[in-house]
């Protein structure tokens, strides 16, 4: 179990590592620094509180001793390097800062302490003016919850931060619409964002920071609000998006797959602060504490997958009006041993086994119905596989997947969970 | 031994009135420009209703009632409403209490919307304006007639005034609950792109904020209309006067055609205002 882990995680880095491998090889090894964090706090609470802690011994405590204060950890001395062109991951658990440090980096929050140097410039020393014009033209961002604007169309959404730069509508028309050509919504232009799917919403949040062609790019989570299968496809896209644009990219997850499979280097938070920055190499072969090696291993497939992203087609279905002679034929065309029974409505009633109905049809006799088979085993689209264990094993007959209203989704037989654990995610 | 001790009493009404006379001698000339002001945009707009063809309102009204509610049979009925005032000879009448209507919501929102934004955008200004708005909220309507009345004497500048006062805090509530209510994330990918406070206001904030804002646009012209009907008491001629004049009179039928007309023309301005509010609402889906 524990090796084809491995296995699999680094065939992801790999992967990865394969993608980025071309563009990387025509840079130098070591690139400029584009953006430097030193020693970077955020504390939330009122000034003159935040100051007193700063300036004192509490500042080294730990989390829950500073929250004991009136005051919230944010960020605790947070310093790294990005390289042009690099992707830079941000990882950690809900709550462990990730977003605060993101948002710090082109002040929405306004970090207690630190330096944010960009391009050799001191963000934290800007003043209003200069701010809007670094968020103007060096930075764009990607939200988790897309932060469109739900009145303007897609194409106005898209041209927004142009239009704040006071590009004429002409230009920023143009430069939206290739965006938005970018991220495959050409039709969708005129229409406003509340009648699209999660998917393509985020596509437009994606359309919209690249529009602004920025030297970086940040993501605060921009997948995890969407269903596995547009996320992945979106992962590749971003994937491919950062080999052809070479931008710098600042990415925060939550997911691990997710850092193994864009990053160059990743960095994990936990409690505000960072605990192990490194390739995806590094981390996997020597997590730095227990922390990093639960993370790790969290990453096992079989604790990730879920039984809706495992399930297939079944070869057979039975609807409730086919009758013994149509099913036993249908049956000659096919390579199952099972076929599925399920009502008008699509609502799964049990299996109907080849032999059995072999039987039924040469006694000419009876219904579908006496031999079907309800005791069989089923489960829900997102039960984790490695839920799937005890069932699979527990039965003779296939895993049937229905959804909360009994409906047909799909099956899982044993050898398709097997398949998962060794087949890379990103065969579909 | 048992009654209220008289020399507890305080003097409060000796004190106002000095207030107000003060104020009188004081700012006699401010509030005379004040009136001016009123009165041109009254007139002018009272001039302009009344220059109106009859048939070309009904044709407008009937528009605007179409495009509010989206059902072409409202193009109909809610004429045919005015029609009715029209038949009980009030039609005049009916034009000049528009036009006070009119010039009161029309200041109402020049006042009330930019407050409702400063009320929005700092919370000290909302902590001081709030209470204000709502002791305005509980007052009497008619208690509103008396400052207006010695402001401005008689007639329908204090009309105008009195019903300003009594129909502004809606649109003032409703712009900063509007302005507020506009999602936080929404106005930090905003900021993420380098908008400017001002480019906040107008690209995101009050075009959110409008289906809200035209809720208050309702609330302000419902509470004028029933202000101006109150202000017949300091002499305007809306149709409140008829119904004031039959009370006097005891002509029940005069004062029930007066009161008829005077609901009406409610419904009218309710159903049109409160259709453009509600399709606000509907295209931003939010
Ligand atoms: N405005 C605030 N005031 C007080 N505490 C805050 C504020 N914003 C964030 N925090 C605290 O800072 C910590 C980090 O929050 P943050 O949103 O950065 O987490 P995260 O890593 O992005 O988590 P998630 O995966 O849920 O988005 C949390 O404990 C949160 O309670
Ligand atoms: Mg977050």
């Amino acid at each position: 179990m524990v090796k084809g882990d491995y296995q699999r995680i680094i065939r992801h880095c790999i992967k990865g590592e394969e993608k980025f491998m071309e563009h990387k090889k025509t840079e130098p090894e070591n690139s400029e620094t584009i953006l430097r964090v030193e020693d970077v706090w955020k504390i939330f609470g009122k000034d003159t509180d935040v100051r007193n802690l700063l300036s004192s011994d509490i500042r080294n405590a730990s989390k829950e001793e500073i929250n004991k204060t009136r005051c919230v950890l944010g960020l605790r001395n947070i310093s790294f390097n990005v390289r042009r062109g690099e992707f830079f991951v941000i990882m950690g658990l809900s709550g462990s800062g990730k977003s605060t440090l993101i948002r710090c980096l082109i002040r929405l929050i306004n970090p207690s302490a630190g330096k944010i140097i960009v391009n050799n410039e001191d963000i934290c020393a800007f003043d209003k003016e200069q701010l809007m014009n670094f968020r103007r033209y060096t930075t764009a961002m990607v939200f988790q919850h897309f932060g469109l604007l739900p009145h303007y169309t897609v194409l106005d959404n898209v041209a927004y931060g142009l239009k704040v730069r006071g590009m004429s509508k002409e230009d920023r028309y143009e430069r939206a619409r290739e965006a938005i050509e970018t991220v495959g919504l050409k039709e969708w232009e005129d229409y406003l964002p509340s009648s699209l799917s999660g998917g393509m919403q985020q596509r437009v949040g994606m359309a919209r920071a690249l529009a602004q062609e920025p030297e970086i790019l940040l993501l605060d989570e921009p997948f995890s609000g969407l269903d596995p299968l547009i996320r992945r496809q979106m992962q590749d896209e971003l994937v491919d998006l950062q080999v052809s644009l070479q931008k710098t990219m600042i990415f925060v997850t939550h997911d691990l797959d997710e850092a193994l499979k864009f990053g160059d280097r990743i960095a994990i938070m936990k409690d505000g602060e960072i605990i192990q920055l490194g390739t995806p190499e590094e981390i996997i072969a020597t997590p730095e504490n227990d922390y990093v090696r639960d993370f790790v291993q969290d990453a096992s497939p079989a604790k990730v997958l879920t039984s809706g992203q495992i399930m297939k087609e079944p070869d057979l279905l039975i609807h409730e009006w086919q009758g013994p002679q149509a099913t036993r034929h249908m049956f000659r065309s096919a390579k199952d041993e099972f076929a599925f029974f399920i009502k008008r409505n699509r609502e799964f009633v049990g299996i109907i086994t080849r032999n059995d109905v072999r039987e039924l049809a040469r006694k000419k006799q009876g219904a579908l119905h006496d031999i079907l088979i309800t005791d069989v085993p089923v489960c829900g689209p997102d039960t984790i596989v490695e839920e799937l264990f005890p069932l699979a094993t527990s039965s003779p007959y296939p895993i049937t997947v229905i959804d909360e209203n009994k409906k047909f989704m799909g099956i899982i037989y044993n050898h398709t969970i097997i398949d998962s654990m060794y087949q890379d995610t990103e065969v579909e | 031994m048992f009654e209220f001790p008289k020399q507890w009493d305080i003097p409060l009404a000796d004190w106002i009135d000095r207030l107000m006379d003060w104020v009188l001698t004081e700012f006699a000339d401010f509030f005379d420009a004040i009136g001016i002001i009123l009165l041109k945009v009254l007139l002018s707009l009272e001039n302009f209703f009344l220059w109106l063809p009859w048939f070309l309102v009904l044709i407008l009204v009937g528009i605007l009632a179409w495009r509010a509610m989206g059902r072409w049979w409202y193009g109909f009925i809610i004429p045919g409403l005015f029609f009715i005032i029209g038949c009980f000879g009030y039609w005049d009448m009916a034009m000049m209490t528009l036009a006070i209507v009119a010039a009161a919501v029309i200041i109402s929102l020049i006042i009330g919307i930019p407050t409702g934004i400063v009320m929005a955008r700092s919370n000290l200004a909302e902590n001081l304006i709030r209470p204000v708005l709502d002791a305005m909220q509980t007052m009497p309507s008619f208690v509103y007639l008396i400052p207006a009345l010695m402001l401005f004497g008689l007639g329908k500048v204090p009309a105008v005034f009195a019903t300003i006062i009594y129909a502004v805090p809606p649109v003032i509530r409703l712009t900063n609950v509007g302005i507020r209510g506009v999602p936080e994330s929404v106005i930090e990918a905003a900021e993420a792109f380098g908008s400017n406070p001002r480019q906040i206001l107008f690209n995101v904030q009050l075009p959110l904020a409008f289906p809200s804002i035209m809720v208050g646009v309702n609330q302000t012209t419902m509470m004028a209309l029933a202000m101006v009907v109150v202000a017949s008491m300091i002499g305007a001629r809306t149709l409140g006067l008829e119904v004031l004049l039959a009370i006097n009179r005891i002509e029940i039928g005069r004062g029930f055609e007066a009161g008829l007309s005077i609901v009406l023309l409610a419904i009218i301005i309710d159903r049109i205002t409160h259709g453009f509010a509600v399709k606000q609402q509907k295209s931003y889906k939010i």
